[in-house]
C-alpha cells in the first residue's frame, strides 16, 4: 500500500476532466471518462478476484447484465429509486455469484476460466430470452435511476468508483486480503495452516460480483438502454484486457487499463475505421515489452501488490 | 425418426469439425502449457483461403489443399514471430496477446475481403444428396465431410498413439520438463505440434466453408466451442477431445432441434417458443458446468 501517487493521480485526473477547457468537445470528454469509470469499476472488481485472489474469471460481464437487468425489470415496474435499484442489483449479483462460485471454485486454472464463461453464457442467453424486456433487441429505460440524472451521472460514477477502490484496497490490506493473496501464491500451504481456501475465495468472488453488478446499473443508465450484448463473452474479454493491460493485482491498474482501452478505441476509431489493426498489435507489444502492465510502467516496478509485502 | 437420424448426423458432423480444431488446441495447451487464442483465427483463415484458392484455381480440391497448407504456414509464422515469446509466460499474458492477434487478424481479413459474408460454392462432385431412408435425403457433402474428418481423426489418433513422435507428444502432455530433461529437442516438438494443429484448424475451416457463411468472426465462436471441448475432455487428451467434441456437437444440434418441443411439456406454447431457443443455446454450457462440477479436471485429463 505504499504506492499512493499513481492512484491519487488517476482520481485527480477524473476530477479535473470536467473543468478543463474542452470547448465543443466537453460532452464527449466527460462521456468518455464516465464510460472509463463504469468499466473501471467492473475491471477493478475483476482485478480484485483475478490479480489479488488468483481467480481468472472469463464471465465477469455476467454481473454487468444482472445489474443492468435488475435496473430494467424494476424500471418496467415503475421503480426507479436509487436505493431499491442498487440494492436489487447488488443482491441479485451476490446471489448468482454465491451459487455459481460455489461450483466454479471446485475447479482450477483453465477449467475455472471456462466454467465462469459457461455461467456467463447462460446469463447472456437467458437475458436474450426475456421477451418482456426486449429479448435480443434490448430495452430502453423509461426513466433514469434517481441520483443518476444526467447532470450528476459523471460524479456519481466517479464517487462509486472511488468508494469501491478504497474498499477493495482496504480489504486487500486486511487479514482477509492477506489470506486471499496467500492462496494465490500457494494454496496448499494456506490450507495446511488451517484456512478454508474455498470459502475465502468464494467470499471474494461474491464481493467482486456485487461491485460489478453496481457497475451494471451505471452502464444501464449511461445510455438509458440495456441489452444482452452487455454480457457477451467479448465484453468479459474486454474486462480481462483492461485488467491485464493495466497491470493485474494493483487495483488502480484496472482503472488505468479501462481508461486506456476506452481512449484507444475512441482515438484510433477516429483515425481509421479499421482501428483494430492498430489496437491488436498494440496489445501484443504491451505484453512483450510492458511487463506487469501500465501501472507497473508508471511506478517503475512490478504492479503486483503482493510483492510489496 | 428420420428427422432424428438427420439431426444425429448433423451433430456428429459438427462434433468432428470441432474435434479437428480442438485436437490442435488441446495438444498445444497440454504440451506447451500455452493458451492459444489465435487457434480460432486459423479456422477462419482456412475458410477464407479456401474461397480465395478455390476461386483462383477454379477447383475446390486444389483450393482445399493449398488453403490447408497456407493456413499451416500462417500458423508457423505466427508462432515464430509472436507466440514463441509467450511460452513460459503467465497465462494472462498469453490471453492478452492472443486477443491482440484475434482483433488484428479479423480486422485484416475485413480489410482484404470486406464485411459481407462470403459463400463457398459446393464442389460439383459432392453437390447432390443421397436417399437416407424412404423420403429422406441427406447432402453428399455432409457425408463426405464426416468421412474426411473421421479419416483425419483416425490418422491423428494413430499418430499420437502409435508413433515415436506421438509418444513424445503424449509424454510432453503429461510432463514436458521431464521430456526435455531426457534430451528431447522440445522446441522442435513444439513447432511440429503447432504446425499440425494450425493445419488441422485450417483444414476444418475449408471443410466447413461450403456449409457456413464465411465472416471474420466465425473463428471466435468456434474457438469458444473448442475450449469447451478441451475442458470437458480434459486438457492434453486426444481421446478426451474426441469424446467431448462429439458430445458437444450432438448436444448442441439435438438441443436446438428439440428444446422448444421439450419445453412444451412444461410450459405453454408461446412461453416454449421463447424459452426453448435460449435453453438450446445454453445446453452445452449447462453440460460443461455439470461435468466440471462432478469432475473438476474434465473427463480424461492427461496430467494425473
Amino acid at each position: 500500500m505504499r504506492d499512493r501517487a499513481a492512484p491519487i493521480a488517476i482520481f485527480a485526473a477524473f476530477v479535473l476532466v470536467p473543468f478543463l477547457p474542452w470547448g465543443g468537445a466537453y460532452n464527449l470528454a466527460v462521456a468518455l471518462m464516465a464510460r472509463a469509470a463504469v468499466f473501471g469499476l467492473a475491471a477493478l472488481s475483476l482485478d480484485f478476484i483475478l490479480g489479488v485472489g488468483g481467480m481468472v474469471s472469463f464471465g465477469h460481464a455476467a454481473f454487468f447484465v444482472i445489474g443492468a437487468y435488475a435496473t430494467t425489470i424494476l424500471d418496467a415496474n415503475h421503480i426507479d429509486g436509487a436505493a431499491p435499484v442498487f440494492a436489487t442489483a447488488a443482491i441479485a449479483s451476490a446471489f448468482f455469484a454465491l451459487v455459481t462460485g460455489a461450483v466454479a471454485l471446485r475447479t482450477r486454472g483453465v477449467n475455472f476460466i471456462m466454467i465462469t464463461l459457461a455461467f456467463a453464457q447462460m446469463v447472456y442467453f437467458a437475458a436474450g430470452s426475456l421477451a418482456d424486456y426486449g429479448g435480443d433487441d434490448g430495452y430502453t429505460l423509461a426513466a433514469r435511476t434517481t441520483l443518476l440524472g444526467r447532470s450528476v451521472y459523471y460524479w456519481m460514477c466517479l464517487a462509486i468508483l472511488l468508494t469501491a477502490y478504497l474498499l477493495c484496497r482496504r480489504v486487500v490490506a486486511s487479514r482477509f486480503g492477506r489470506v486471499l493473496r496467500a492462496i494465490k501464491q500457494n494454496r496448499r500451504r494456506v490450507q495446511a495452516l488451517g484456512f478454508d481456501a474455498w470459502m475465502y475465495q468464494l467470499v471474494a468472488y461474491v464481493i467482486a460480483a456485487t461491485l460489478c453488478g453496481l457497475a451494471g446499473v451505471l452502464l444501464a443508465n449511461s445510455a438509458e438502454f440495456v441489452s444482452p450484448a452487455y454480457g457477451a463473452w467479448q465484453r468479459s474479454g474486454d474486462l480481462l484486457i483492461m485488467v491485464i493491460l493495466g497491470g493485474a493485482g494493483s487495483l488502480h491498474g484496472a482503472v488505468v487499463g479501462s481508461i486506456a482501452v476506452v481512449l484507444l478505441e475512441e482515438v484510433l476509431g477516429r483515425f481509421t475505421e479499421h482501428w483494430r489493426l492498430i489496437y491488436g498489435p498494440l496489445l501484443i507489444l504491451s505484453v512483450l515489452y510492458v511487463r506487469g502492465g501500465l501501472a507497473a510502467m508508471s511506478a517503475g516496478r512490478p504492479g503486483y501488490l503482493g510483492r510489496d509485502f | 425418426m428420420t428427422l432424428l437420424l438427420v439431426q444425429i448426423l448433423n451433430g456428429v458432423q459438427l462434433g468432428l469439425l470441432l474435434f479437428l480444431i480442438a485436437s490442435g488446441l488441446t495438444l498445444v495447451f497440454g504440451v506447451m502449457d500455452f493458451i492459444n487464442l489465435a487457434h480460432g483465427v486459423q479456422y477462419m483463415i482456412g475458410a477464407y483461403l479456401g474461397v480465395a484458392c478455390a476461386g483462383l484455381a477454379g477447383n475446390f480440391w486444389i483450393g482445399m489443399l493449398v488453403a490447408s497448407v497456407i493456413a499451416g504456414i500462417v500458423g508457423l509464422v505466427l508462432e515464430r514471430c509472436v507466440l514463441r515469446f509467450l511460452y513460459g509466460r503467465d497465462h494472462l499474458d498469453q490471453v492478452l496477446a492472443g486477443s491482440g492477434v484475434i482483433l488484428a487478424t479479423n480486422e485484416l481479413v475485413r480489410v482484404i475481403w470486406g464485411d459481407a459474408p462470403l459463400q463457398m460454392p459446393m464442389p460439383a462432385l459432392l453437390a447432390g444428396s443421397v436417399p437416407l431412408m424412404d423420403g429422406m435425403r441427406y447432402p453428399v457433402y455432409r457425408i463426405a465431410l464426416i468421412a474426411a474428418a473421421l479419416i483425419v481423426a483416425a490418422g491423428l489418433t494413430f499418430a499420437v498413439g502409435h508413433t515415436r513422435a506421438g509418444m513424445l507428444v503424449r509424454a510432453g502432455a503429461s510432463d514436458a520438463v521431464m521430456v526435455r530433461a531426457l534430451g528431447v529437442d522440445i522446441g522442435r516438438l513444439f513447432t511440429l505440434i503447432f504446425g499440425i494443429g494450425a493445419m488441422l484448424a485450417g483444414f476444418a475451416g475449408v471443410l466447413a466453408a461450403p456449409l457456413v457463411s464465411i465472416e471474420p468472426s466465425m473463428g471466435d465462436n468456434l474457438l469458444i466451442l473448442a475450449f469447451v471441448v478441451i475442458v470437458i475432455g480434459g486438457v492434453g487428451a486426444i481421446r478426451g477431445a474426441f469424446v467431448a467434441a462429439l458430445l458437444v456437437g450432438l448436444t448442441d444440434t439435438l438441443g436446438r432441434s428439440m428444446a422448444t418441443d421439450a419445453a412444451k411439456a412444461v410450459l405453454s406454447a408461446s412461453a416454449s417458443a421463447r424459452v426453448g431457443p435460449a435453453i438450446a443455446s445454453m445446453l452445452i454450457y449447462i453440460v460443461m458446468a455439470a461435468i466440471l462440477a462432478v469432475k473438476p479436471a474434465g473427463l480424461f485429463p492427461a496430467r494425473a
